[in-house]
């Protein structure tokens, strides 16, 4: 478990970074903005204790809100997402349990798991945000159609990253 | 008290997420322009829809009073109708044209949010400019003044009321017509003060103070209140005099607007001699 301390401060960093410093400027028809940075709640470790789990999440949104200009914002999103983080992996469990030792990543158990876990997840975090930013429901179709254009945008660089960075793992 | 505890800790996870997302909302609210504006106008909203309904409910048990108190205003408008005078064929009065020299419009109100016992105290009406109200305007019970308009919505007006040192009323004394200003020396809801009454004036306990119809939004003659104490302070040439106010502010509920329809005219003209 100690181990795993500096590669998530790494990772923390990184997407932090990548977030502020990149996706934020990309700007498609206003309609697509990807918020990669959720990755690294995605790949928290099972046994990541439930307080734990909320304050990561609050810092992490908290550091993308302050670079963005959305103080709260994010870190609202985050929450939500991390709060149902636990139940989606129960849903998801396979059969026997999640083996100790093992992270929530395609390497483990598979893409087709990891997708499903993470289109989950990443749409909720999409929709609360855009709710968020507009604080209003009335124009929902406009907030449903951003949400699922730019859970797909996420969930493609999510796809990318992965097989930057994790295809090593797999062979070891 | 420790099964609370117990609770409180199994749920540890739920309740730590409630904190951290009050904090968030609390975060967007107070530091996003646009959310804060959100926020703010919708919570306006619901607060003056509860005062609404909460008013609605009040009402109910200040009937008896009000009936009581519309039924004498019955009484004395009925008084002034040409029927209850005296007609007299020696001498013959003129008429004007009632649609050239109106003067003053009348549009009943009901107060929603009403506050006694600050420092500076506001009235809220049911009324706003949908109805014709507009900032400036007085606002008078059936008992005397109640204060004067400065803003509005679409559908509610806020009112300065006379327990509010901000506003100063010109007024005189009916007995001499002696003329001074009635200002809130923020002590009692009951009383006021009138200011300006100069030394040699003839002042006695329980004269009427009325509205001098110099200030363009009171019609003249309107009821203030009574002269309850008469103090001379050493080394002025004016007397301090207390009023008791006619109405009765912490129990007001309809009230009327008066719009004086020359207002501006006559605020222009003065303009325009100081110059």
């Amino acid at each position: 478990m100690i181990s795993l301390i500096p590669r998530y401060l790494f990772n923390f960093f990184f997407f932090v970074l990548l977030q502020v410093l990149i996706l934020n400027k990309m700007e498609f028809s206003g309609y697509l903005n990807p918020y990669l940075y959720v990755f690294f709640i995605l790949t928290l470790p099972f046994e990541t204790p439930g307080w734990l789990l909320l304050v990561l999440a609050s810092i992490l949104g908290l550091s993308v809100d302050m670079f963005s200009n959305t103080i709260g914002m994010h870190m609202a999103a985050t929450l939500v997402m991390a709060f149902i983080r636990p139940f989606v992996l129960e849903r998801f469990s396979p059969r026997d349990n999640y083996e100790p030792g093992t992270l929530p990543l395609p390497s483990y158990y598979g893409f087709g798991w990891f997708l499903k876990y993470a289109v989950v997840l990443v749409f909720i975090h999409h929709l609360f945000y855009f709710v968020i930013e507009s604080f209003s429901i009335e124009n929902f179709v406009k907030i449903l159609i951003k949400t699922l254009g730019s859970t797909i945008f996420t969930m493609v660089m999510m796809s990318v990253t992965l097989l930057f960075t994790y295809h090593k793992k797999r062979r070891i | 008290m420790r099964n609370f505890l117990r609770f409180i800790l199994r749920h540890h996870f739920t309740f730590l997420f409630i904190l951290f997302e009050l904090i968030a909302f609390i975060l967007i609210v107070s530091y996003n322009q646009n959310q804060r504006a959100i926020y703010l106008s919708s919570s306006s909203k619901v607060a003056g829809d509860l005062f609404e309904s909460v008013n609605n409910v009040e009402q109910y048990f200040a009937l008896k009073d009000v009936n009581g108190e519309l039924s004498s205003e019955n009484a004395f408008l009925r008084s002034q109708m040409p029927t209850s005078f005296k007609q007299s064929k020696d001498y013959f009065s003129l008429v004007g044209d009632s649609a050239s020299t109106h003067q003053y419009k009348y549009r009943a109100c009901k107060i929603v949010n009403n506050t006694v016992r600050k420092h500076f105290n506001y009235i809220t009406l049911d009324k706003g400019t949908r109805d014709g109200i507009k900032p400036d305007m007085g606002v008078l019970c059936n008992r005397g003044i109640v204060g004067i308009v400065i803003k509005c919505t679409d559908n509610f007006s806020t009112a300065l009321s006379i327990l509010n040192p901000r506003l100063k009323i010109s007024a005189k004394l009916k007995e001499s017509d002696f003329f001074g200003s009635v200002s809130w020396d923020t002590k009692s809801t009951l009383f006021s003060t009138l200011d300006e009454i100069p030394e040699h004036a003839n002042v006695n306990l329980g004269d009427k103070v009325i509205t001098s119809g110099y200030s363009s939004t009171f019609p003249e003659g309107i009821l203030i209140g009574t002269v309850d104490e008469v103090v001379h302070p050493e080394g002025e040439s004016f007397f301090k005099i207390k009023v008791k106010l006619s109405a009765d502010f912490s129990k007001l509920s309809y009230v009327e607007v008066v719009e004086n329809i020359f207002q501006e005219q006559q605020q222009q003209l003065e303009e325009e001699s100081k110059k």
